[in-house]
């Protein structure tokens, strides 16, 4: 089992300084085949930064990543393109292809990036949208899809791509609280089959259940890491605690508007 | 009275197939500058907004080059002008498409570069994180939604463009403009033929027009508002 043991992606020392202000300073993670890591933290904290950072986005001025102990050379396209096709990426806010149906949101990589013909690719579109609960959906274009139901589409957008990792920045919270349910189910789903992710979110129920560890950022560094259990326990007296405990104090505060 | 009417009436019946002939002609040379204008143009933009900074620096040369002169002198210039001295002989039709071309390239440019500006980046973004170059996230995402985009104000380009194919007749270029004046000088109609030639851009410019708000529904993506105002 040394295959379990060596981390699927790691990054090494990534720091990032946008208009001179340092965004990123020093942030390293290792994330092993099947674990969930979760980053919180204050808005502003360096969150999406860091997950952007991770698929080269925002290319790091500082730092190695490497998946499955190859580092990659962003320089080189064929290998930032091979390296990004392995490292599915979901959005805040979605980025479906505005113009594509559901299903061609999901095809369309398949059939520019992994090369597979028309009905190659949307037979394969049709059952990642399937895997989403969404195969009657999949000629509806986004501006006629639910907050939720979008998100589930880039979801299957990401998966049939078959990445070996998952990067998931704040996947529920531009949506209507009765929506953040389904796309979690789908997520629970997923770390159940699983797939290795990293997710910043503020669901700390989510993050509670299924982390398999918590790391806390703030003003660019991760202050704070560990099981949901070290961080969250009672008593604790962590930063994260202290977060957590603030977030859910506001909670009921949100509902009642 | 009646005698007058018809006597112009017979004037304007012989002139038009003469006429309509040049109708052909600027046509013709109508849209072959756009299609230059459009070949020319959407690389122009897609390198003003994600090229290196000397293709920007050369695109805004080029479109404040050709956006500073009047289309008059830009033909005089290149047709009596460049070609003359680099020995390129083009039939007046050609030159005219690739004038007029040249300078639409730089209007259309900038009607592409601001659709382009106008989708949020996270469209790219995702395309870049699905494995995709930007040159195939640019070709498939992009550019499929800015050209929608675009046609509104293609549409404008296309109606200004087809008045300023009036001054080719200026090469001698046989479209509407010419003809008529051609006849008009010799007939000494002039109110009656230059109505007539007035009616022709009238009505090219609402086939033009009507067709592209045709295109543009059609291609209309579900969800955003439509052109016929209803939701
Ligand atoms: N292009 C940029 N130029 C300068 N500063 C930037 C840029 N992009 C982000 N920042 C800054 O970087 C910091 C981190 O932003 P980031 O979006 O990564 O935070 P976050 O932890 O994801 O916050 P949130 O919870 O609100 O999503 C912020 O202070 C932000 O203002
Ligand atoms: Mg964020």
């Amino acid at each position: 089992m040394t295959v379990s043991l060596s981390p699927v992606l790691s990054a090494r020392h990534i720091s990032v300084n946008l208009g001179g202000k340092q965004i990123l300073d020093d942030v390293s993670i290792d994330v092993s085949p099947g674990e969930l890591k979760v980053l919180i933290g204050p808005s502003g904290a360096g969150k999406s930064t860091f997950l952007q950072c991770l698929n080269f986005l925002i290319p790091p001025d500082t730092g190695i990543i490497s998946l499955e102990s190859h580092e990659i050379d962003a320089k080189n396209p064929r290998a930032l393109s091979l390296y990004r096709r392995q490292v599915g990426m979901i959005f805040q806010d979605f980025n479906l292809f505005d113009h594509l149906t559901a299903v061609d949101n999901v095809a369309i990589a398949l059939r520019k990036v992994a090369g597979l013909s028309r009905d190659e690719a949307r037979r394969r579109a049709m059952a990642e949208l399937d895997r989403v609960g969404l195969s009657q959906k999949s000629g509806l274009y986004p501006a006629e899809l639910s907050g939720g139901q979008k998100q589930r589409v880039a979801i299957a957008r990401a998966l049939a791509m078959d990445p070996k990792v998952m990067l998931l920045d704040e996947p529920t919270s531009a949506l209507d609280p009765e929506l953040v349910g389904e796309v979690l189910a789908v997520i629970r789903d997923l770390a159940a089959g699983g797939m290795t992710m990293i997710m910043a979110t503020h669901q700390m129920d989510f993050a509670q259940a299924l982390a398999t560890e918590i790391l806390f950022m703030e003003q660019g560094r991760i202050i704070e890491q560990g099981s949901p259990a070290e961080l969250l326990a009672p008593g604790s007296g962590t930063r994260t605690g202290d977060f957590c405990r603030r977030l859910l104090d506001a909670a009921p505060a949100a509902a009642k508007d | 009275m009646t005698e007058l009417l018809l006597a112009k009436l017979s004037v304007i019946l012989d002139a038009l197939p003469y006429i309509l002939e040049g109708t052909l002609v600027t046509i013709l040379t109508v849209a072959g500058s756009l299609a230059l204008g459009f070949v020319v143009g959407v690389p122009m933009a897609v390198l003003e907004v994600y090229g290196p900074r000397w293709s920007r620096c050369l695109i805004r040369t080029y479109v404040w080059f050709f956006r500073g002169m009047p289309i008059l002198l830009l033909l005089f210039l290149f047709y009596f002008g460049l070609f003359e001295l680099i020995g390129l002989n083009l039939s007046t039709i050609a030159a005219s498409c690739l004038v007029l071309g040249m300078a639409s390239a730089a209007y259309q440019s900038q009607i592409f570069r601001g659709s382009i500006q106008s989708l949020p980046a996270g469209q790219l973004r995702a395309a870049l994180a699905l494995g995709m170059r930007e040159s195939e996230g640019i070709l498939y995402i992009v550019l499929p939604q800015a050209l929608r985009l675009s046609i509104p104000g293609w549409s404008n380009e296309f109606s200004i463009l087809l008045k300023d194919s009036a001054m080719c007749f200026v090469l001698g270029t046989p479209e509407i403009m010419a003809r008529t004046h051609f006849v008009a000088s010799r007939t000494y109609e002039h109110l009656a033929l230059y109505l007539t030639a007035g009616v022709l851009y009238f009505c090219i410019t609402l086939v033009g027009v009507s067709l592209l708000r045709c295109l543009e529904r059609k291609v209309r993506i579900p969800g955003y508002a439509s052109v016929n105002g209803s939701f």
